[in-house]
Protein backbone atom coordinates (compact mmCIF):
# COMPACT_ATOMS: atom_id res chain seq x y z
CA UNK A 1 0.00 0.00 0.00
CA UNK A 2 1.60 3.04 -1.33
CA UNK A 3 2.01 5.49 1.72
CA UNK A 4 -0.10 8.83 0.79
CA UNK A 5 -3.48 6.15 0.58
CA UNK A 6 -1.98 5.04 4.71
CA UNK A 7 -2.36 8.63 5.18
CA UNK A 8 -5.91 9.09 3.53
CA UNK A 9 -6.85 5.83 6.03
CA UNK A 10 -5.45 7.83 8.80
CA UNK A 11 -7.25 10.65 8.34
CA UNK A 12 -10.37 8.74 7.42
CA UNK A 13 -10.20 6.71 10.91
CA UNK A 14 -9.67 9.98 13.15
CA UNK A 15 -12.91 11.47 11.31
CA UNK A 16 -14.71 7.79 12.26
CA UNK A 17 -13.62 8.70 16.00
CA UNK A 18 -15.76 11.84 16.15
CA UNK A 19 -18.43 9.86 15.27
CA UNK A 20 -19.96 11.14 11.80
CA UNK A 21 -23.96 10.66 11.75
CA UNK A 22 -25.28 7.82 12.63
CA UNK A 23 -25.51 5.30 9.84
CA UNK A 24 -22.93 7.01 7.65
CA UNK A 25 -20.09 4.98 6.60
CA UNK A 26 -17.04 6.92 5.61
CA UNK A 27 -14.84 5.17 2.97
CA UNK A 28 -11.95 6.22 1.16
CA UNK A 29 -12.56 8.51 -1.87
CA UNK A 30 -11.03 8.10 -4.99
CA UNK A 31 -9.21 11.16 -5.90
CA UNK A 32 -9.35 13.41 -8.77
CA UNK A 33 -7.81 11.45 -11.55
CA UNK A 34 -6.84 8.13 -9.75
CA UNK A 35 -8.79 4.95 -10.90
CA UNK A 36 -10.80 2.01 -8.16
CA UNK A 37 -8.38 0.52 -6.45
CA UNK A 38 -8.06 -3.74 -6.07
CA UNK A 39 -6.67 -2.66 -3.32
CA UNK A 40 -10.08 -2.32 -2.02
CA UNK A 41 -12.94 -4.77 -2.12
CA UNK A 42 -16.58 -3.39 -1.33
CA UNK A 43 -19.02 -5.37 0.40
CA UNK A 44 -22.17 -5.05 2.21
CA UNK A 45 -23.94 -6.52 5.07
CA UNK A 46 -27.10 -7.13 5.85
CA UNK A 47 -28.66 -7.17 9.24
CA UNK A 48 -31.66 -9.08 8.49
CA UNK A 49 -32.83 -8.63 12.21
CA UNK A 50 -33.09 -4.90 12.27
CA UNK A 51 -34.81 -5.35 8.53
CA UNK A 52 -38.32 -4.61 9.07
CA UNK A 53 -41.10 -6.05 6.79
CA UNK A 54 -43.28 -3.07 5.97
CA UNK A 55 -40.04 -0.90 5.47
CA UNK A 56 -38.92 0.02 1.70
CA UNK A 57 -36.92 3.32 2.67
CA UNK A 58 -33.95 1.42 0.74
CA UNK A 59 -35.71 1.12 -2.67
CA UNK A 60 -37.03 4.48 -2.29
CA UNK A 61 -33.96 6.06 -1.82
CA UNK A 62 -32.24 4.11 -4.70
CA UNK A 63 -35.00 4.87 -7.40
CA UNK A 64 -34.54 8.65 -6.02
CA UNK A 65 -30.64 8.21 -6.52
CA UNK A 66 -30.14 6.54 -9.44
CA UNK A 67 -33.19 7.97 -11.09
CA UNK A 68 -35.20 4.80 -11.80
CA UNK A 69 -38.65 7.85 -11.57
CA UNK A 70 -40.08 7.22 -15.11
CA UNK A 71 -44.22 5.90 -15.35
CA UNK A 72 -44.14 2.10 -16.27
CA UNK A 73 -47.30 0.66 -18.17
CA UNK A 74 -46.38 -2.55 -17.29
CA UNK A 75 -44.70 -3.42 -14.04
CA UNK A 76 -43.07 -6.18 -14.82
CA UNK A 77 -41.07 -4.40 -16.89
CA UNK A 78 -39.89 -2.11 -14.51
CA UNK A 79 -36.17 -1.70 -13.09
CA UNK A 80 -35.61 -3.07 -10.15
CA UNK A 81 -32.22 -2.26 -9.03
CA UNK A 82 -32.76 -3.83 -4.85
CA UNK A 83 -36.21 -4.95 -4.06
CA UNK A 84 -37.29 -6.41 -0.65
CA UNK A 85 -37.92 -9.69 0.25
CA UNK A 86 -40.39 -11.34 2.66
CA UNK A 87 -39.35 -15.08 4.46
CA UNK A 88 -41.22 -16.77 6.24
CA UNK A 89 -40.23 -20.29 7.99
CA UNK A 90 -42.98 -22.54 7.30
CA UNK A 91 -41.66 -24.76 9.99
CA UNK A 92 -41.48 -22.42 12.77
CA UNK A 93 -43.62 -19.41 11.67
CA UNK A 94 -40.92 -16.82 12.12
CA UNK A 95 -40.62 -14.00 9.54
CA UNK A 96 -38.10 -11.38 8.51
CA UNK A 97 -37.45 -9.69 5.93
CA UNK A 98 -34.23 -8.18 3.69
CA UNK A 99 -33.60 -6.38 0.33
CA UNK A 100 -32.21 -7.70 -2.32
CA UNK A 101 -29.92 -6.76 -5.03
CA UNK A 102 -26.50 -7.53 -7.24
CA UNK A 103 -24.39 -9.42 -4.86
CA UNK A 104 -21.07 -8.13 -6.50
CA UNK A 105 -19.71 -11.64 -6.50
CA UNK A 106 -16.16 -12.40 -6.88
CA UNK A 107 -16.64 -14.36 -9.92
CA UNK A 108 -20.14 -12.95 -11.08
CA UNK A 109 -21.41 -15.16 -13.82
CA UNK A 110 -23.21 -12.36 -15.46
CA UNK A 111 -19.52 -11.35 -16.39
CA UNK A 112 -18.97 -15.09 -17.54
CA UNK A 113 -21.44 -14.92 -20.07
CA UNK A 114 -21.12 -11.55 -21.59
CA UNK A 115 -20.35 -11.76 -24.95
CA UNK A 116 -19.39 -8.55 -25.96
CA UNK A 117 -17.37 -7.59 -22.61
CA UNK A 118 -20.27 -5.34 -21.36
CA UNK A 119 -20.71 -6.84 -18.20
CA UNK A 120 -17.40 -6.21 -16.04
CA UNK A 121 -16.01 -6.15 -12.71
CA UNK A 122 -14.49 -3.04 -11.59
CA UNK A 123 -11.02 -3.60 -9.66
CA UNK A 124 -12.61 -2.32 -6.87
CA UNK A 125 -15.49 -5.62 -6.97
CA UNK A 126 -17.98 -3.56 -7.90
CA UNK A 127 -20.26 -5.25 -10.87
CA UNK A 128 -21.15 -2.85 -13.65
CA UNK A 129 -22.38 -2.83 -17.03
CA UNK A 130 -20.58 -0.77 -19.90
CA UNK A 131 -24.00 0.64 -21.52
CA UNK A 132 -21.67 1.54 -24.59
CA UNK A 133 -21.11 -2.24 -25.50
CA UNK A 134 -24.20 -4.12 -24.03
CA UNK A 135 -26.27 -4.96 -26.73
CA UNK A 136 -29.36 -5.85 -24.70
CA UNK A 137 -28.81 -10.14 -25.37
CA UNK A 138 -29.84 -10.30 -21.85
CA UNK A 139 -27.81 -13.24 -20.93
CA UNK A 140 -27.12 -11.57 -18.21
CA UNK A 141 -29.95 -11.91 -16.90
CA UNK A 142 -30.77 -15.32 -17.44
CA UNK A 143 -27.34 -16.15 -15.58
CA UNK A 144 -27.81 -14.06 -12.69
CA UNK A 145 -28.70 -16.52 -9.64
CA UNK A 146 -30.49 -13.63 -7.37
CA UNK A 147 -32.69 -12.40 -10.48
CA UNK A 148 -30.77 -8.66 -9.57
CA UNK A 149 -30.88 -7.29 -13.48
CA UNK A 150 -33.21 -5.20 -15.34
CA UNK A 151 -33.98 -4.48 -19.03
CA UNK A 152 -34.83 -0.95 -19.77
CA UNK A 153 -37.69 -1.26 -22.00
CA UNK A 154 -38.70 1.92 -22.92
CA UNK A 155 -37.04 5.33 -24.15
CA UNK A 156 -36.09 7.16 -21.05
CA UNK A 157 -35.34 11.17 -20.90
CA UNK A 158 -35.42 11.23 -16.67
CA UNK A 159 -31.78 10.05 -16.24
CA UNK A 160 -30.00 11.71 -13.56
CA UNK A 161 -26.51 13.11 -14.85
CA UNK A 162 -24.58 10.97 -12.60
CA UNK A 163 -26.51 7.85 -13.44
CA UNK A 164 -26.74 7.46 -17.76
CA UNK A 165 -28.98 4.63 -18.37
CA UNK A 166 -31.13 3.78 -21.29
CA UNK A 167 -33.52 1.91 -23.84
CA UNK A 168 -32.44 -1.78 -24.93
CA UNK A 169 -28.96 -2.30 -21.97
CA UNK A 170 -29.42 -4.03 -19.12
CA UNK A 171 -28.60 -2.24 -15.95
CA UNK A 172 -28.59 -3.44 -12.18
CA UNK A 173 -27.17 -2.41 -8.72
CA UNK A 174 -24.18 -0.14 -8.78
CA UNK A 175 -23.51 -0.33 -5.10
CA UNK A 176 -24.03 3.58 -6.15
CA UNK A 177 -20.47 3.80 -7.84
CA UNK A 178 -21.06 7.98 -8.16
CA UNK A 179 -21.39 7.94 -4.40
CA UNK A 180 -18.80 5.13 -3.78
CA UNK A 181 -16.34 7.12 -6.05
CA UNK A 182 -16.45 10.33 -3.91
CA UNK A 183 -16.25 8.35 -0.64
CA UNK A 184 -20.45 8.34 0.25
CA UNK A 185 -21.85 4.79 1.30
CA UNK A 186 -24.65 3.74 -1.99
CA UNK A 187 -27.94 5.40 -0.98
CA UNK A 188 -29.54 2.59 0.38
CA UNK A 189 -27.50 1.92 3.13
CA UNK A 190 -27.81 5.57 4.46
CA UNK A 191 -31.07 5.55 3.89
CA UNK A 192 -31.97 2.44 6.38
CA UNK A 193 -33.68 3.71 9.36
CA UNK A 194 -32.46 0.90 11.03
CA UNK A 195 -28.97 1.36 10.32
CA UNK A 196 -29.35 -2.48 8.65
CA UNK A 197 -26.97 -1.70 5.91
CA UNK A 198 -23.84 -1.84 6.41
CA UNK A 199 -21.10 -1.24 3.71
CA UNK A 200 -17.71 -0.94 3.51
CA UNK A 201 -14.21 -2.05 1.98
CA UNK A 202 -13.92 -6.34 3.33
CA UNK A 203 -10.14 -5.73 2.74
CA UNK A 204 -9.80 -3.52 5.35
CA UNK A 205 -9.53 -4.90 8.71
CA UNK A 206 -9.48 -1.61 9.90
CA UNK A 207 -13.31 -0.87 8.81
CA UNK A 208 -16.41 -1.10 10.38
CA UNK A 209 -17.67 -3.92 7.89
CA UNK A 210 -14.34 -6.11 8.49
CA UNK A 211 -14.85 -6.21 12.35
CA UNK A 212 -18.40 -6.95 11.94
CA UNK A 213 -17.74 -9.94 9.37
CA UNK A 214 -15.32 -11.17 11.91
CA UNK A 215 -17.54 -11.36 15.18
CA UNK A 216 -21.28 -12.20 13.74
CA UNK A 217 -22.18 -15.35 11.96
CA UNK A 218 -22.94 -14.15 8.26
CA UNK A 219 -24.02 -16.11 4.95
CA UNK A 220 -23.73 -15.50 1.74
CA UNK A 221 -26.76 -16.07 -0.52
CA UNK A 222 -26.53 -19.47 -2.55
CA UNK A 223 -22.99 -19.55 -0.66
CA UNK A 224 -22.92 -23.62 -2.83
CA UNK A 225 -22.61 -21.20 -5.74
CA UNK A 226 -18.90 -20.55 -4.74
CA UNK A 227 -19.52 -16.93 -6.15
CA UNK A 228 -17.96 -14.65 -3.51
CA UNK A 229 -20.83 -12.47 -3.33
CA UNK A 230 -19.70 -9.09 -1.71
CA UNK A 231 -22.75 -8.55 0.19
CA UNK A 232 -23.62 -10.81 3.14
CA UNK A 233 -26.48 -11.04 5.45
CA UNK A 234 -27.03 -11.86 9.02
CA UNK A 235 -30.08 -13.69 10.54
CA UNK A 236 -31.37 -15.73 7.38
CA UNK B 1 -24.46 7.22 -77.68
CA UNK B 2 -24.25 5.42 -74.55
CA UNK B 3 -21.41 6.98 -73.28
CA UNK B 4 -22.80 10.85 -74.04
CA UNK B 5 -26.08 9.17 -72.37
CA UNK B 6 -24.34 8.69 -69.36
CA UNK B 7 -22.52 11.70 -69.58
CA UNK B 8 -25.47 13.66 -69.73
CA UNK B 9 -27.47 11.73 -66.50
CA UNK B 10 -24.10 12.35 -64.36
CA UNK B 11 -24.37 16.28 -64.91
CA UNK B 12 -28.28 16.30 -64.75
CA UNK B 13 -27.24 14.18 -61.24
CA UNK B 14 -24.61 16.67 -60.60
CA UNK B 15 -25.94 19.47 -61.10
CA UNK B 16 -28.97 20.04 -58.27
CA UNK B 17 -25.93 18.68 -55.96
CA UNK B 18 -23.33 21.46 -56.86
CA UNK B 19 -26.13 24.45 -56.49
CA UNK B 20 -26.73 23.07 -53.15
CA UNK B 21 -23.21 22.54 -51.92
CA UNK B 22 -22.78 25.98 -51.60
CA UNK B 23 -25.98 27.21 -50.54
CA UNK B 24 -26.33 25.00 -47.46
CA UNK B 25 -25.53 27.24 -44.58
CA UNK B 26 -22.94 26.19 -42.34
CA UNK B 27 -24.29 25.37 -38.40
CA UNK B 28 -24.74 28.61 -36.39
CA UNK B 29 -23.02 26.89 -33.09
CA UNK B 30 -24.07 29.79 -30.32
CA UNK B 31 -21.72 29.19 -27.30
CA UNK B 32 -23.50 30.13 -24.07
CA UNK B 33 -20.51 31.13 -22.17
CA UNK B 34 -18.19 32.85 -24.44
CA UNK B 35 -15.96 34.01 -21.61
CA UNK B 36 -15.04 30.66 -20.26
CA UNK B 37 -12.29 28.28 -21.72
CA UNK B 38 -12.86 24.97 -23.25
CA UNK B 39 -10.78 22.21 -22.03
CA UNK B 40 -8.97 22.16 -25.49
CA UNK B 41 -8.81 24.90 -28.70
CA UNK B 42 -11.91 24.93 -30.47
CA UNK B 43 -10.30 23.70 -33.30
CA UNK B 44 -9.40 20.92 -31.84
CA UNK B 45 -12.44 19.91 -30.39
CA UNK B 46 -14.36 20.10 -33.60
CA UNK B 47 -12.39 17.51 -34.73
CA UNK B 48 -11.76 15.39 -32.17
CA UNK B 49 -14.15 15.57 -29.46
CA UNK B 50 -15.70 12.04 -29.99
CA UNK B 51 -12.39 10.66 -29.55
CA UNK B 52 -11.60 12.71 -26.73
CA UNK B 53 -14.96 11.55 -25.04
CA UNK B 54 -14.96 7.91 -25.80
CA UNK B 55 -11.00 7.44 -24.19
CA UNK B 56 -12.51 9.05 -21.08
CA UNK B 57 -15.93 7.52 -20.65
CA UNK B 58 -13.61 3.88 -20.58
CA UNK B 59 -11.26 5.44 -18.16
CA UNK B 60 -14.22 6.95 -15.57
CA UNK B 61 -16.52 3.55 -16.41
CA UNK B 62 -14.70 0.74 -16.25
CA UNK B 63 -11.46 2.24 -13.92
CA UNK B 64 -13.56 4.03 -11.99
CA UNK B 65 -11.34 7.32 -12.52
CA UNK B 66 -13.30 10.37 -11.58
CA UNK B 67 -12.47 13.81 -11.58
CA UNK B 68 -10.64 13.84 -15.19
CA UNK B 69 -10.21 17.83 -17.22
CA UNK B 70 -12.48 16.18 -19.70
CA UNK B 71 -16.48 15.10 -18.71
CA UNK B 72 -19.35 14.79 -20.37
CA UNK B 73 -21.14 16.22 -17.93
CA UNK B 74 -18.93 19.22 -17.67
CA UNK B 75 -19.68 20.12 -21.77
CA UNK B 76 -23.33 20.23 -20.63
CA UNK B 77 -23.16 22.50 -17.99
CA UNK B 78 -21.34 25.11 -19.96
CA UNK B 79 -22.99 24.31 -23.79
CA UNK B 80 -26.84 23.35 -22.57
CA UNK B 81 -28.76 26.12 -24.26
CA UNK B 82 -29.67 29.18 -21.79
CA UNK B 83 -33.38 29.27 -23.56
CA UNK B 84 -34.50 24.83 -23.11
CA UNK B 85 -31.37 23.88 -20.34
CA UNK B 86 -30.74 21.54 -23.02
CA UNK B 87 -27.70 20.66 -25.91
CA UNK B 88 -30.43 18.56 -27.87
CA UNK B 89 -33.45 19.74 -28.93
CA UNK B 90 -33.42 21.83 -32.14
CA UNK B 91 -30.72 23.22 -34.69
CA UNK B 92 -29.71 26.10 -32.35
CA UNK B 93 -28.59 23.71 -29.58
CA UNK B 94 -24.96 22.95 -29.08
CA UNK B 95 -24.25 19.22 -29.98
CA UNK B 96 -27.85 19.15 -32.68
CA UNK B 97 -26.38 21.91 -34.62
CA UNK B 98 -23.91 20.44 -36.21
CA UNK B 99 -24.76 17.08 -36.09
CA UNK B 100 -28.00 17.51 -37.69
CA UNK B 101 -25.94 19.80 -40.13
CA UNK B 102 -23.15 16.49 -40.80
CA UNK B 103 -26.34 13.89 -40.82
CA UNK B 104 -24.39 12.02 -37.65
CA UNK B 105 -26.42 10.25 -35.31
CA UNK B 106 -26.25 11.53 -31.55
CA UNK B 107 -26.59 8.20 -29.99
CA UNK B 108 -25.11 9.93 -26.27
CA UNK B 109 -28.44 11.30 -25.21
CA UNK B 110 -30.51 7.74 -25.30
CA UNK B 111 -28.56 7.19 -22.08
CA UNK B 112 -26.83 10.51 -20.91
CA UNK B 113 -29.10 13.50 -19.67
CA UNK B 114 -28.70 16.34 -21.87
CA UNK B 115 -30.14 18.85 -19.62
CA UNK B 116 -27.59 21.18 -17.44
CA UNK B 117 -28.19 21.24 -13.36
CA UNK B 118 -31.14 17.90 -14.27
CA UNK B 119 -32.07 16.24 -10.70
CA UNK B 120 -35.16 13.35 -11.50
CA UNK B 121 -38.18 13.98 -9.32
CA UNK B 122 -37.82 11.67 -6.53
CA UNK B 123 -41.09 10.17 -7.84
CA UNK B 124 -41.88 6.98 -5.88
CA UNK B 125 -41.31 3.66 -7.51
CA UNK B 126 -43.85 0.98 -7.21
CA UNK B 127 -41.91 -1.65 -6.05
CA UNK B 128 -43.34 -4.40 -8.81
CA UNK B 129 -44.83 -7.35 -8.57
CA UNK B 130 -41.76 -8.96 -9.33
CA UNK B 131 -40.91 -9.41 -5.37
S1 LIG C 1 -27.44 -7.85 -21.99
FE1 LIG C 1 -25.60 -6.55 -22.26
S2 LIG C 1 -24.41 -6.85 -20.36
FE2 LIG C 1 -25.92 -8.52 -20.44
S3 LIG C 1 -24.87 -10.25 -21.41
FE3 LIG C 1 -25.91 -9.12 -23.08
S4 LIG C 1 -24.40 -7.60 -23.84
FE4 LIG C 1 -23.64 -8.39 -21.85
Amino acid sequence: MSAPENKRRAFLAAVGAVAVAPGISLIAPSQAGTAASSAVRFGMLVDTTKCSPGCDACVKACAAENGLVEPIADLRQGSQWIRKIDLVDTATGRQHSLPMMCQHCAKPPCVDVCPTGASFKRADGIVLVDRHICIGCRYCMMACPYKARSFVHQPLTTQNPEVPRGLGCVEACTFCVQRTDRGLAPACADACPQGAMLFGDLNDPQSAIAKRLKEVATTQVRADLKLGTGVRYQGI
Amino acid sequence: MARVLTLLASLVLALPFQVHAGEVAKPAVKIENPDTQCVAPAEEMRRNHMEVLQHQRNRTLRLGERGAKVSLNGCIECHASKTNGSVIGGKDNFCEACHAYAAVKLDCWDCHQPKAGYKAAAVAQPSGENK
